[in-house]
């Protein structure tokens, strides 16, 4: 019997991601780098691998973005998505900056 | 030492009376590391106080996205005290300091406090508050 339930398909996507310039010279100097994942945190990932020296300053123990990195998909903070598990698309543009705030 | 050009410093003006009551603020864009603004994004005050601010996020990104297509970076921040004096608050000092905050941003403080307005720009390390002269250029 040919099977009938759809197969959820995952996609593995090229993104660029915008470092903080306090982590370039972790990356080479450069200021945005490409990385390969099917969500936001396949690219984190995949950006630790690639670059180790970037985990400590991006991720906590648990794997989770620390509170002081913003993390955006296309200009919009993944808090108010689906956080690390947010999907990718080809192209996307993920940008790492220092949350920015004051009295 | 910062330089602003004449018309900066009126955008920021601008820009912090425009917010008031509320707190203003926005992106110094400068070439990286440099001490000169090139470019002055207003961004929205997420946190629409009179006490404090926090960049809107996809403002934010975007005029991070778009310094680094014209080979430019964020050099600081600007933002507005509506009643008291230009100084950094403890507030701005803690969030400064935080991780990934780079060491030679430029924390520009525009005061609307005092019948006129004043500028004055800091460097923020660990903690530590050094004012830093700020010269208006034409």
């Amino acid at each position: 019997m040919a099977p009938t339930g759809k197969v959820r398909e995952v996609l593995v996507a090229t993104v660029s991601v915008r470092l903080p310039t306090v982590l370039r010279p972790a990356a080479g100097g450069q200021s945005s780098v490409e990385a390969d994942g099917s969500t936001v945190g396949d690219v984190v990932k995949h950006l630790i691998t690639e670059f180790p020296a970037l985990e400590t300053n991006l991720v906590d123990d648990e794997g989770a973005v620390r509170k002081f990195v913003n993390v955006y998909l296309n200009d919009e903070d993944i808090r108010f998505l689906d956080k690390l598990n947010t999907v990718v698309a080809e192209g996307d543009e993920v940008a790492i900056l220092p949350a920015v705030a004051g009295g | 030492m910062l330089e602003v050009r004449r018309q900066h410093w009126l955008e920021m003006l601008a820009e912090s009376w425009a917010q008031y009551p509320l707190e203003g603020c926005g992106l110094l864009i400068g070439e990286p590391g440099g001490d000169r603004v090139v470019r002055f994004v207003p961004i929205r005050n997420e946190a629409e106080s009179a006490r404090i601010y926090r960049l809107d996020g996809a403002e934010y990104s975007r005029a991070a996205l778009q310094a680094d297509k014209d080979d430019l970076d964020i050099i600081g921040v600007m933002h507005s005290h509506t009643h008291t004096a230009a100084y950094p608050s403890p507030t701005d000092v803690a969030e400064a300091s935080k991780p990934l905050m780079p060491p030679n941003w430029h924390w520009v403080i525009v005061s609307l406090g005092w019948g006129h307005p004043e500028l004055h720009s800091y460097k923020i390390v660990d903690g530590g508050i050094a004012e830093e002269p700020v010269r208006l250029a034409q």
